[in-house]
C-alpha cells in the first residue's frame, strides 16, 4: 500500500513573498515537505514562523510566488476543503471552551458529516492515541490540565485523518516535564502515522528532537535547511549562535 | 397601604392593564432582538457600517420617549392603532442595547479560538452558529436583559397616546392627584421590571458559564 505513486512533495513553496501593508515579511521563500517527514520551522519571534503556517492551510495568501499542496496551488483549492485536510495543532490547544473534549475532537468529523458511531468510536480511538483516559471524553477543557488540554488539541487536528499536519508552538505552553513527554509521545506517533509535519518552535531541543529537517528562519528568511544531523554540525553562524544559546553556563554540564 | 386596597377593588383592570403592559413591552422587546441582533451580527462582517448604524441607534436613545411617540403618529398603519405605535417606538429603544451588546459579544470572542475554528475548516455560517453566538450568547442576553427592563419603565409612557398598559394608572392618578392610583401603576410596573431583571439575569449567568469555561 505504501510507494506512493509520485514523489510530488506534500507541501511546496515557491519563490513565496508575503507582504503585509507594504512591509515584506515573507521574502522569496522555498521550501518542500514530502510525506512522511517533519520539517521544523526554527526562529525567533517574528521570523516568519507563523506567517508561513498560515500560508499552507489558505488563512494567508503568498502576494508573489506559489504554495501548492497536494501539488495544486492553495489560490486554487477551496479554502475550505484544504483546511479539513489539514490538521492544525495551536498553542493551549485553542479549544472551544464551550464543547466537551469529545464535541471537540468531533468538529471535523462532524462537518463532514459522519455518522455518531463512526465519530465516537473514533474519538475514543483518538483519546487512546494521544494517551487520556476515555473517561474524560464528557469533560469541558476548563476542567483539564494544561498537558491534557494539548493532548485533546492534538487529537482534534488528528480526527479526520489528515495527510499533512502542522503545529504553531504545540507544546511551548506547558511546563518542562510535561512537555518533554509530549515531544517524546509525538516523535513515536509521527513514526508510525508518516504523515507530512510542519512544527514551528523557537526551541532548538525541540527542533533536534522532532525534525527530519530544519529550516532556520530570520527576518522572513530561510537562512538554512538541513537534515537534522547535520544541523547540529553546521558552522554557519546564526545556527551556532542559536546552539549557544542553549547549550548553557560550562558548569552545568 | 391604601393603594393596595384600590388595586384589590380593580384587580380585573389592574389585571387587564398588567397584560397589556407585558405585550407592550414584550413584542417591543422581541422585535428589539429580532432587528437588533442580526444588525449586531452583520456589523461584525462589515465594519464600515458599524459606526452609521451604532450611531444611528444612538441617536434614536437621546430622542424623548413622548416626542418619539409624537413623532410616529403620522405613520402609516403604525399610526392607525396607539399599540402598534408604542411598540414601535419601544422596539426602536430597544435596539441600542441589543446591537451593541451582541457586537460587543462577538468581538470580544477568543480570536485565537475564531481563528482555529476557521483553520479546521468551519465556514462562516458554522464558525457563527457553533462558535461565535454560543460564546457571545452571555453578553447578548445582557443586552436583552437592558432592553427588556428599559422597555417595560418606558411602556408607562404609552398610556399618554392611548395604547394603555400600566401608564393609565399613572396618568389617571396624576389627574386626579391621587397617589392610591398612581401606585397602583407604578408599583406593578416596577415589580415587572425587577421579575424581567432578575429571570434574564439567571439566563444570562447561566451563558457566560459557557465563555468563563476557557
Amino acid at each position: 500500500m505504501p510507494l506512493a505513486s509520485s514523489n510530488e512533495p506534500a507541501i511546496e513553496f515557491d519563490r513565496v513573498v508575503f507582504t503585509l501593508n507594504g512591509r515584506p515579511l515573507l521574502e522569496n521563500l522555498t521550501l518542500s515537505v514530502s510525506q512522511g517527514e517533519t520539517l521544523v520551522l526554527l526562529g525567533r519571534s517574528g521570523s516568519g514562523k507563523t506567517t508561513t503556517l498560515k500560508l499552507i492551510n489558505g488563512l494567508l495568501m503568498p502576494n508573489e510566488g506559489e504554495v501548492r499542496v497536494s501539488g495544486r496551488s492553495t489560490k486554487q483549492w477551496d479554502p475550505i476543503r484544504l483546511r479539513r485536510d489539514i490538521g492544525y495543532v495551536i498553542q493551549d490547544g485553542g479549544l472551544f471552551p464551550h464543547f466537551t473534549v469529545e464535541r471537540n475532537i468531533a468538529v471535523v468529523p462532524r462537518i463532514e458529516g459522519w455518522d455518531r458511531e463512526r465519530i465516537q468510536t473514533r474519538v475514543h480511538e483518538l483519546l487512546a492515541l494521544v494517551g487520556l483516559d476515555p473517561q474524560l471524553a464528557s469533560r469541558y477543557p476548563s476542567e483539564l490540565s494544561g498537558g491534557q488540554r494539548q493532548r485533546v488539541g492534538v487529537a482534534r487536528a488528528l480526527a479526520a485523518d489528515p495527510p499533512i499536519l502542522i503545529l504553531d508552538e504545540a507544546f511551548s505552553a506547558l511546563d518542562p516535564i510535561t512537555r518533554s513527554e509530549m515531544q517524546k509521545e509525538f516523535r513515536a506517533l509521527q513514526q508510525r502515522m508518516r504523515k507530512a509535519v510542519v512544527f514551528v518552535t523557537h526551541d532548538l531541543r525541540e527542533a533536534l528532537l522532532l525534525a527530519d529537517r530544519i529550516a532556520l528562519m530570520e527576518s522572513g528568511r530561510v537562512i538554512v535547511n538541513l537534515l537534522a544531523e547535520e544541523f547540529s554540525r553546521s558552522q554557519h553562524p546564526l545556527v551556532r549562535a542559536y546552539r549557544e544559546a542553549f547549550s548553557g553556563p560550562p558548569e552545568s554540564r | 397601604m391604601n393603594f393596595l386596597h384600590f388595586m384589590s377593588a380593580n384587580r380585573q383592570q389592574v389585571f387587564e392593564l398588567t397584560l397589556e403592559h407585558i405585550t407592550l413591552a414584550g413584542v417591543g422587546t422581541l422585535i428589539a432582538a429580532l432587528v437588533g441582533i442580526p444588525l449586531g451580527i452583520v456589523i461584525t462582517r462589515i465594519p464600515s457600517l458599524s459606526k452609521p448604524i451604532l450611531g444611528g441607534a444612538n441617536i434614536i436613545q437621546t430622542i424623548p420617549s413622548l416626542a418619539l411617540f409624537g413623532f410616529l403618529i403620522p405613520a402609516p398603519w403604525i399610526g392607525d392603532r396607539a399599540s402598534r405605535l408604542a411598540i414601535l417606538a419601544l422596539a426602536l429603544y430597544g435596539l441600542l442595547p441589543l446591537i451593541r451588546n451582541t457586537y460587543a459579544g462577538i468581538r470580544g470572542v477568543d480570536p485565537a479560538v475564531v481563528e482555529a475554528g476557521r483553520a479546521m475548516g468551519l465556514t462562516d455560517r458554522q464558525l457563527l452558529f457553533q462558535v461565535e453566538l454560543p460564546l457571545a450568547s452571555g453578553v447578548i442576553v445582557a443586552g436583552l436583559r437592558i432592553a427588556a427592563v428599559l422597555s417595560i419603565g418606558l411602556a408607562t409612557i404609552a398610556a399618554a397616546i392611548g395604547a394603555g398598559g400600566l401608564g393609565e394608572f399613572i396618568f389617571r392618578g396624576l389627574a386626579m392627584v391621587n397617589n392610591q392610583v398612581i401606585l397602583a401603576g407604578a408599583v406593578p410596573a416596577a415589580l415587572l421590571a425587577l421579575a424581567a431583571d432578575f429571570l434574564l439575569g439567571l439566563l444570562e449567568r447561566r451563558l457566560n458559564s459557557l465563555r468563563l469555561r476557557s
